[in-house]
């Protein structure tokens, strides 16, 4: 459904623009996620290419109006094809000193600077570790600032309701988004949809919510502060239907595709952990579709029920971050010993131990490639967008089921929080993988292999005549009866290494973007997708020299068949991680080549222009 | 379920080919024996068990039952079992484990399994020492035990395994000694009838690491004596001449008193396993660490009126198909906002 602005659209001077990058920023408790979300949907709805990057503290609410407890949004919208949430911003609103302190370095000379000037009281200045009032002491001279009594012009537009202060206070971000809307001549009918569904039980609160952004959006046009406003064009994407989707999103819904495209009843077993939960909440309402979600009581019993599940015959699959991943270790090789199909998502975070559990970082490659006792080879997939988070789970899920194994996704706090327009597949678009559980007792064994995949058979619990016995013990090949004899041992050890290894045939040739040889080869994996798209896209623009591939990974295990003759025809390998060098380590190891690494360790994603520096080093302007 | 087409299965169909490996004189023996021999009375399909395990020398257990049987990894056995259940609450699933097993490392998932009410049998085979990594105290070693590794005494004080489980509110608790084959028996049949968590602790000799683990109850004089039997519906006496009883006292404690003159049965309490609230039953649990006082076997609490906690969850999946209808992917994907790009 395509919505057009419906309410009127001020006629104040208008220009055309191809692309802004607006940030809201504030206390974590003034709604800044919902504000940022909410003007997102109005872009995404109007037919931008968006691509955004939620960031906001661990603590729930650290005090209010101090600088750990600032939450932002960022959002990158265009009439052309994006890729990262932006290096700079164009906009920013900024609710609280906190919030302009933390945030100001990123705010680009001469952009637009919205502030809640009631909240540039003396005690709010100290609260932000500020000696003066940046409204007053002209250290904002080099942008436009736009000072606005948004607190008491939301009260002033509220209180005929009768509400109490601290309620009228709360809809103040809703007045910011008010000022957006008209900033950018965009209808405010989609939030208005929006708090009328979501406040539906209570009436007086949907409505101050309505007025509020009514008197935001009415402050510009009767004041005009704004000497102009900004049209960003639909951008030309591909036909088809869309909607914006974020990587937990993705996950969910790919979940529910694959269950059912393998004819499987989908179980998830999980533990609440940051960023991950959202699967879990998200996988939660499917009921209709028969999703089984049990929320465990630690991160070992999501795993270890999720194992009972599978053997039990559903599509069972575990969500968690790295420390919950950290503790699903001795299951990973109970899963891989018992050649049950598994789907494990890791959403990685900064870390070691608790570390950054909200901020972004891709430094579990390692961990889940060879993080098990022994040799317990398990595949691992990578996602490197927030919709793709959505096509690498069905295709892990595939795996799993075709070859009785235990499958890793990883994604991560960007990709899992972040959000892009969608275009929402036809379900034959999908290939159905129909599962079949065994049935027939004769010549059944619980270890007999499938000659082509070496994947053994499926027999569930309630099947008559094929009541059998597997764990964690080593098992004889074929009976699957526990044996310790040294040469069964390293037969099966080379057998559980052969099938994850034969995955290969499933893995599509790597082909890089770009220049197929030449002078750089950029190899990565997961979020830094879009930074390098961007940073490419960027020299092409400013046509500089160099031929450059760029080949992002989704299999990490096992890696595309062509992988180290494509390395062999670039002069040089770059290779950026958020990390300090995991990929690296394996193509190091792997293929004898000398790769370059870029490293970036700081819980946030890569900015194109760091990565056009990088590339400027190595192969010049 | 109609019983008449099943077919009459014996003992023998619950016999695996593979050797049974616990030392010679192990309890597990008559254990596994009582089980053999109740499973085909139960009018359960074969296809339908399902024992699972953790890690331990009880946790060899699957490997000997010719059932379905998933030996996985130490403490997680109620996990395993708790999904193998959701995604299949039409199957009889059973957990071996030990005292190490079920108390030490997996502590957090028994007490879970058990107040989620997962229908799911929990038979823990207390030995009181850790057997299988050859004689480290467990917890439920008494205090001051000496052992592998408490060379000067143990400086824990034990868990009492069935105080525990009604502590998390189990809806079955029940006590049973391996050597007690019948009373075994029995009990495993009670726990087989009821539908919600049923936990069973099997007092077990360790002949190799902990022999004599429990002869202060066995032995042939002591049984009367220092054991009493719970009967749902009879007065709590024991005693080789069954001349004492257990009576309330006004401030809701328990005495013992001996039967003769004044006191007669009429005085004791009438054993009620049924008592939807588990305040009685855990009284009853820890009076055997009080002078005087019997330990307890039988069932303790058989409170069967609490839903199972995969049938709650699957009918909720049904009340929401029900009210939605089934769900439907191409909707669900195009769900929230949308737009057209033409």
């Amino acid at each position: 459904m395509s919505t057009i602005a419906e309410t009127p659209i001020s006629k104040a001077k208008r220009e055309v623009i191809e692309q802004a990058v607006i940030r809201f920023a504030g206390d974590s408790g003034d709604g800044m996620q919902i504000t940022g979300s909410q003007f997102t949907n109005t872009v995404a709805l109007y037919g931008n290419d968006i691509a955004t990057f939620p960031d906001y503290p661990a603590e729930i609410r650290a005090p209010a109006g101090t600088l750990p407890g600032v939450s932002g949004y960022q959002l990158h919208f265009s009439s052309s094809d994006v890729y990262t949430p932006g290096d700079a911003v164009d906009v920013l609103i900024a609710m609280n000193p906190a919030a302009l302190k933390m945030n100001l370095a990123d705010l680009r000379p001469n952009g637009i600077l919205i502030v809640n000037q009631d909240s540039f009281k003396e005690n709010d200045l100290r609260k932000a570790q500020m000696t003066s009032n940046p409204l007053e002491d002209h250290s904002l001279d080099k942008f436009r600032v736009f000072s606005v009594e948004a607190q008491r012009l939301t009260r002033n537009a509220l209180q005929h309701l009768g509400i109490d202060s601290k309620s009228m206070d709360r809809c103040k971000n809703f007045f910011a988004l008010g000022m957006c809307y008209w900033l950018y001549n965009r209808s405010m009918d989609p939030t208005f949809r929006w708090i009328g569904d979501k406040f539906s039980k209570k009436p007086l609160i949907a409505e101050a919510n309505k007025l509020a952004l009514k008197a935001g959006y009415s402050y510009c046009e009767a004041t005009e502060a704004f000497q102009v406003s900004y049209e960003i064009p639909p951008a030309k994407l591909e036909k088809g239907h869309y909607r914006s989707l974020s990587g937990n999103q993705a996950v969910a819904l790919g979940f529910v595709t694959a269950a059912q495209k393998a004819g499987l009843t989908l179980f998830l077993g999980s533990y609440p952990i940051t960023p991950a939960s959202d699967i879990l909440h998200e996988l939660s309402q499917y009921k209709d579709f028969g999703v089984l979600t049990f929320q465990a009581e630690d991160e070992i019993a999501a795993i270890t029920s999720s194992i009972g599940a599978s053997y039990a015959g559903a599509l069972a699959i575990t969500t968690t971050s790295g420390p919950g991943m950290a503790l699903k270790t001795e299951a990973l090789g109970l899963a891989v010993m018992t050649e049950l199909p598994l789907v494990i998502v890791d959403v990685q975070r900064g870390g070691p131990s608790t570390g950054l559990p909200t901020k972004t970082e891709q430094a579990d490659l390692l961990q889940a490639l060879f993080g098990r006792n022994s040799e317990a080879p398990i595949p691992v997939l990578a996602a490197s967008t927030p919709s793709d988070c959505f096509w690498v789970v069905v295709e892990a899920s595939r795996i799993a089921l075709k070859y009785m194994v235990p499958v890793i996704v990883l994604t991560d706090g960007y990709l899992a929080n972040g959000a892009e327009p969608w275009r929402i597949p036809s379900l034959d678009e999908i290939p159905a993988f129909p599962v079949t559980h065994e049935k027939n007792p004769e010549g059944f064994l619980p270890y007999k292999r499938d000659p082509q995949t070496l994947a053994r058979p499926w027999a569930i619990p309630g099947t008559p005549g094929l009541e059998h016995r597997i764990g964690g013990i080593e098992k004889q090949d074929g009976s699957g009866n526990v044996n310790y004899e040294p040469l069964n041992h390293e037969n099966m050890v080379r057998i559980r290494a052969a099938k994850v290894a034969g995955i290969v045939q499933d893995v599509p040739d790597a082909v890089p973007a770009g220049d197929q040889e030449g002078d750089l080869l950029i190899v990565a994996w997961g979020s830094t997708s879009g930074s390098i798209t961007a940073a490419l896209n960027g020299r092409r623009a400013k046509s500089l020299p160099g031929r450059i591939g760029h080949l992002h990974l989704r299999h990490l295990n096992p890696l595309p068949a062509n992988l180290g003759e494509v390395l062999k025809r670039y002069k040089k390998i770059l290779v950026p991680e958020l990390n300090m060098g995991q990929l690296i380590w394996v193509l190091r190891a792997k293929y004898l080549v000398d790769a370059i690494g870029m490293n970036k360790i700081q819980g946030r994603p890569f900015m194109q222009n760091e990565l056009e520096v990088k590339i400027e080093e190595l192969i010049g302007k | 379920m109609t019983t008449d087409t099943l077919p009459v299965l014996t003992k023998k169909d619950f016999q695996t080919d593979q050797e049974v490996r616990w030392c010679p004189g192990c309890g597990d023996y008559a254990i596994l024996a009582a089980v053999q021999a109740i499973f085909p009375e139960l009018g359960i399909p074969r296809e339908k068990f399902v024992v699972v395990s953790g890690i331990g020398c009880s946790s060899r257990f699957p490997y000997y039952m010719n059932t379905y049987g998933f030996h996985s990894i130490h403490g997680r056995a109620p996990a395993v079992a708790t999904g193998i259940k959701i995604a299949n609450p039409d199957l009889d699933v059973w957990v071996a484990t030990g005292d190490g097993d079920a108390l030490a490392i997996g502590g957090n998932h028994t007490i879970h399994m058990l107040r989620r009410n997962v229908g799911v049998k929990v038979m823990l085979f207390n030995n009181r020492i850790y057997g299988l990594t050859k004689g480290q105290y467990s917890p439920t070693s008494e205090f001051h035990k000496k052992t592998k590794s408490t060379p000067f005494g143990s400086p824990d004080r034990p868990f009492n395994p069935i105080s525990l489980a009604i502590g998390a509110e189990s809806t079955f608790v029940a006590r049973s000694v391996d050597v007690f084959q019948q009373h075994l028996k029995e009990t495993l049949r009670h726990a087989a009838a009821h539908k919600g968590s049923a936990f069973i602790e099997i007092l077990q000799n360790c002949n190799i690491f902990n022999d004599g683990a429990w002869t202060t109850l066995t032995e042939k004089d002591a049984r009367s004596e220092k054991i009493i039997q719970l009967e749902h519906g009879k007065p709590l006496v024991f005693g080789k001449n069954r001349d004492k009883g257990i009576r309330r006292l006004p401030d809701g404690d328990i005495e013992v008193v001996t039967l003769g003159g004044d006191i007669t049965e009429k005085d004791l309490i009438v054993h009620n396993a049924h008592h939807p609230r588990p305040s009685y039953a855990f009284l009853l649990s820890h009076m055997e660490h009080r002078p005087g006082f019997p330990t307890p076997i039988g069932v303790l609490r058989a409170w069967d009126d609490l839903p199972r906690y995969e049938d709650v969850m699957n009918e909720q999946v049904q009340e929401v198909i029900a009210k939605k209808g089934p769900g439907d992917l191409a909707s669900l994907l195009r769900s929230g906002d949308t737009w057209e790009v033409k």
